[in-house]
């Protein structure tokens, strides 16, 4: 046996090379067609760059960080959409926890707001993605089973009332505790935001959220040139990359500055109500002291910042 | 001569474990592409549809999630149902390992060593199915603990980071060491892997337990938000690992010289019988909990088994999924399948294949249909969908053939071992000491 085991390497001598030739042959061949399989990465390699890989987390970032970032991103928006941007980054103001109301007895369904969203944040034109869903549900009780988002007839319909949903700014936010890499929290004033250059997209937070408000980037977005709105910020409604997450910020560069969120300008009917929860005379808080509230999905501890009422 | 020899073989052994490691490594290497033809034909046939999976994630890289059929109301599909499963399957391959060590079930210790090696592949399809689903993999990094944001220990997700891979090291300690403990013809040292082999069981059930938690944690998905979650996982797991590793030991002692007793497959049986049942008892009171109470917790129940408001996509699965488990379960109860092999195979695959469906396409799919805003928009996986996940499955047995091809080489003396002809010799009484009575199978 073991005589057998040292003469062996011997007698298997010149097969074992050939063999070895072949596995090389086969190791080569194997490579040459990985090589291949994987090309389509290289056409993508052409947008990536160092400077972006290496990008540090938002709230790592220091003043002079950002600068160089917010430049890249507005140099990118000339090359990739032809527009002309500016990307700010407005903090969040001392004092101020939004909050937002709505009138469900004057919502007539019209979508304006989910237009006003829809330009507003730069949405995908070809999907015509907004960060609001308007529900028509049956009257007699407040069961989405029977509510429908995909209406298609004059408004409002009768027997029917509206329901705009969009992200309710949680206090307890399912989504912030499901992110494994903090790509999504939230701010001093109470939005929640993410920064799409950390978002590795893995939808957990989709999958978390109980109001549907979380969005999806498929695909790159698409906007003509004319039709990208300028007036970005890093946070909330610069143009975002292909395979990350987004949301309603209720439109924090707007608001942020003392103007109101894109969607509550559009309404024709007054149904919604924005200010500071912390502001004793302000419209918001006499809505939540004065008439009946109520918040969806109370019941899973969510704590929403968006409040609905009837007159 | 030869007493000359010795001494400076065993100081040089002493002086560099590490490049004597790497040597095994290396010859291994060289067995895992040694082979007759049907070894080339399977190997370059899996080699083919694992490329395949792998241009198809690359132009999905490139193009976007768009090419899935996904959606902001389906946001999880056929890779993180391929995932769950294959956790399972992880889970389940070193289930076994609890007779063989708790029980001093002596003739069990002879598979464990299959099953570690089952599970070290079912954690590389599970990884590679999550780095398929991820939308920008190019940001793997700030995964990594310390270099990264490790949104610990809040999110469910950094917990099941840290076991999945815990868990891949355990097993390649394990099995790497008996290996190459087998490879030098040296009894292995308990102390360097008994309390890994215990630290490896609680870890499995670790694993699916924390991949459950994933789902049920979340208060949004009540189909998926309930305690019975981790215990069906696990009752699951109990089923797929070992019958996975029956198929296994079949394939081996087709293809190999290596030969098991009957006893550690009848063994498994019994472990497939109790927990099959289990899982159909869980699976049955979570439906009549469901179907009883009724309302919208019911919602997904409802579309899942008989389809909802005309969408009835899932419906041939879970039906499928039905028929395969008990069919499965009641083969498994026939005094056949301990006696007729062919019965055997097709009840483990029975299982697998049910299971697959059931804690996968009929667990993560219904749980985003209807949406949490009661929308129903159906999903079925697209093209590079299925493709991908087939290259993953493909790698995967790329990995375990070769695992096992390992596993098989050394314990039968195949190995082309660089010990003298005397160690040799050595090794080969231990074979036979550490494996007796083996012809029967």
């Amino acid at each position: 046996m073991s005589d057998s085991q040292v003469q062996l390497p011997i007698i298997d001598q010149p097969q074992s090379n050939r063999r070895g030739f072949m596995k090389t042959v086969g190791a080569t061949l194997g490579l040459a067609a990985w090589a291949a399989a994987m090309k389509p990465l290289l056409e993508l390699t052409e947008d990536v760059n160092a400077d972006e890989f290496l990008q540090n987390h938002y709230r790592e970032l220091t003043a002079e960080q950002k600068a160089v970032v917010f430049k890249r991103l507005e140099e990118d928006a000339k090359k990739e959409y032809n527009a002309d941007v500016t990307i700010s980054d407005p903090a969040p103001i001392e004092n101020v926890q939004f909050g937002y109301a709505l009138n469900l007895s004057v919502c007539i369904g019209c979508r304006k707001c989910a237009e006003a969203c829809h330009i507003e944040n730069n949405h995908d034109r070809a999907s015509n993605n907004s960060y609001i869903r308007v529900f028509e549900m049956e009257m007699g009780g407040i069961d989405f089973e029977k509510g429908n988002a995909t209406y298609d007839h004059p408004v409002p319909a009768p027997g029917k009332y509206y329901m705009p949903v969009q992200c309710q700014q949680c206090e307890n936010a399912p989504c912030v505790t499901a992110c494994p890499i903090e790509a999504t929290w939230k701010e001093p004033d109470g939005i929640v935001v993410v920064d799409y250059n950390w978002c590795i997209g893995c939808r957990y937070c989709e999958a978390a959220c109980p109001y549907h408000a979380r969005r999806f980037n498929w695909e790159k977005p698409e906007i003509p040139a004319e039709e990208v709105n300028p007036n970005q910020s890093y946070l909330s409604n610069r143009i975002r990359p292909q395979g990350v997450m987004e949301k309603c910020t209720f439109c924090l560069h707007r608001t942020r500055e003392g103007r109101l969120p894109a969607c509550l300008e559009a309404c024709p009917t007054g149904a919604r109500v924005f200010g500071n929860l912390l502001d004793p005379d302000s419209e918001i808080r006499w809505v939540i002291e004065n008439k009946r509230t109520f918040v969806l999905k109370e019941e899973l501890g969510t704590k929403p910042r968006f409040f609905y009422y009837f007159d | 001569m030869v007493q000359a020899q010795t001494p400076i073989r065993s100081v040089q052994k002493e002086t560099s474990v590490t490049l004597s490691y790497l040597g095994f490594l290396r010859r291994a290497a060289g067995v895992a592409t040694d082979g007759k033809w049907h070894f080339y034909v399977w190997m370059i046939l899996l080699t083919a549809i694992a490329l395949v999976g792998a241009n198809a994630w690359a132009q999905q890289v490139r193009d976007g999630m768009i090419l899935t059929n996904m959606s902001d109301h389906v946001s999880w599909g056929l890779y993180i149902a391929n995932f769950t499963f294959c956790v399972g399957l992880a889970a389940g391959g070193v289930m076994m390992v609890i007779p063989a060590y708790l029980y001093d079930d002596e003739e069990m210790h002879q598979v464990v060593i299959i099953g570690e090696a089952v599970a070290i592949a079912a954690i590389l399809m599970a990884t590679l199915s999550v780095v398929v689903d991820l939308g920008r993999p190019d940001r793997f990094w700030h995964l990594i603990p310390g270099i990264g944001k490790f949104n610990w220990p809040l999110s469910m997700l950094t917990w099941d980071i840290l076991v999945l891979n815990g868990y891949l090291l355990i097993n390649l300690h394990i099995v790497g060491y008996l290996l190459y403990m087998r490879y030098l013809g040296k009894k292995p040292n308990p102390k360097w892997y008994i309390p890994f082999v215990f630290l490896s069981i609680l870890w499995a059930i670790s694993i699916h337990t924390i991949t459950a938690f994933l789902y049920c944690g979340l208060g949004g998905r009540p189909f998926w938000n309930t305690a019975l979650l981790a215990p069906r996982f696990l009752a699951s797991a109990f089923v797929s690992g070992p019958a996975f590793i029956i198929i296994s030991m079949r394939v081996m002692r087709l293809t190999t010289n290596f030969h098991f007793s009957p006893k550690p497959a009848n063994t498994l049986i019994q472990i497939i019988r109790v927990a099959m049942c289990a899982n159909l008892l869980m699976l049955f009171s979570e439906i009549f909990t469901l179907f009883y109470s009724g309302g919208s917790h019911a919602a997904s129940a409802q579309y899942l088994f008989f389809g909802s408001h005309g969408a009835n996509g899932l419906v041939p699965w879970i039906w499928t999924a039905m028929f395969l488990n008990i069919v499965g379960a009641i083969l498994f109860f026939t005094p056949a399948v301990l006696r007729r092999g062919n019965i055997r195979i097709i009840a483990c695959l029975f299982c697998i294949v049910g299971i697959w469906i059931e804690k996968g396409m009929g667990l993560i799919i219904p749980g985003f249909i209807p949406s949490t805003l009661h929308e129903i928009v159906e999903y079925s996986p697209s093209l590079i969908e299925w493709k991908v996940t087939a290259g993953i499955w493909a790698f995967g047995l790329l990995v375990l053939t070769v695992i096992l091809k390992l596993i098989a080489s050394v314990f039968t003396d195949q190995f082309p071992s660089e010990a003298s002809p005397n160690q040799s010799t050595l090794s080969k009484e231990n074979a036979a000491s550490a494996i007796p009575a083996e012809a029967t199978s």
